[in-house]
């Protein structure tokens, strides 16, 4: 399990759009770099990541060796109801990871 | 066996003549190759329509120091209705190994045209980032970015 960090509000009023802020981590090894003895190292990234909002994808991005190490994202969303945020990452090598947050909305 | 009727000098001189036209041609043609990759890549994207500058803005150092982790945010100036609102964004480099870099779907839920992530540059180099709009459209912005460390150097980490 890689180690995540999400920043998320706990709660939010309906409407207002909040910013969810993910970092997970994950060297991103690109496949065009070179060990020290001069072999291409295989690639190794995330490829996927979604954001559900109790079932809805709200979110999602394609991510490419152009993505840094320990990938982050900060993306928004609508408060719409109260539940669930779930989190998936997915990438090469079976790469498969995922965390939920949940979220209260108040009137 | 025949003589080689050229003298040693000449065979030397045109060799030299024939090398530098050839580094010249070399060093040319990826910087044209790269430039026509990314507006290849940036016309695939936008599926052959019409990319117009402009509505989208890509904030970027100027000046990056460290091309492993270049903060990127990308915002679009969009209401984020169900009628007309950001589908996705895509960000393409000109001279990484790859063109593509980064590629976002939102949706109307998403409520605010904004995205930030972090991304690599191998060098100085041109971003382009285009959003594809609810209505169709495409917009962008290109951004040039002056890289002193470069990613990809051997044996980082």
């Amino acid at each position: 399990m890689a180690r995540t960090l999400i920043n998320a509000p706990k709660t939010a009023k309906r409407g207002e759009v909040i910013e969810i802020r993910a970092t997970i981590g994950h060297p991103m090894e690109t496949g065009f770099r070179p060990d020290e003895n001069g072999k291409i190292l295989p690639r190794n990234i995330i490829k996927k990541f979604s954001c559900r909002y109790n079932g809805e994808l709200v979110f999602s991005a394609e991510m490419f060796s152009a993505v840094s190490a320990n990938p982050y994202l900060a993306f928004h969303t609508l408060a719409t109801e109260s539940g669930t945020l779930t989190l998936t990452w997915e990438g090469d090598n079976g790469f498969s990871q995922t965390e939920t947050i949940s979220l209260s909305v108040v009137a | 066996m025949t003589m080689n009727p050229t003298p040693a000098l000449l065979t030397r001189r045109r060799l030299v003549l024939a090398s530098t036209s050839l580094t010249a041609l070399t060093l040319m043609q990826p910087a044209l190759a790269n430039t026509d990759e990314l507006a290849q890549a940036v016309s695939a994207y936008a599926a052959g329509k019409k990319v117009t500058e402009g509505k989208v803005k890509l904030e970027i150092a100027e000046l990056v120091d460290n091309g492993n982790v270049v903060p990127i945010t990308v915002s679009v100036s969009s209401p984020m209705t169900a009628a007309n609102h950001v589908k996705a964004i895509a960000v393409f480099n000109e001279k990484n190994p790859q063109r593509e870099t980064v590629k976002f779907d939102l949706g109307p839920r998403y409520g605010k045209s904004e995205v930030s992530t972090r991304i690599r540059l191998a060098t100085t180099q041109k971003l382009v980032a285009v959003a594809h709009m609810s209505d169709g459209t495409f917009w962008s912005h290109t951004v040039e970015v002056i890289v002193t460390i470069a990613a990809c150097i051997e044996g980082e980490d």
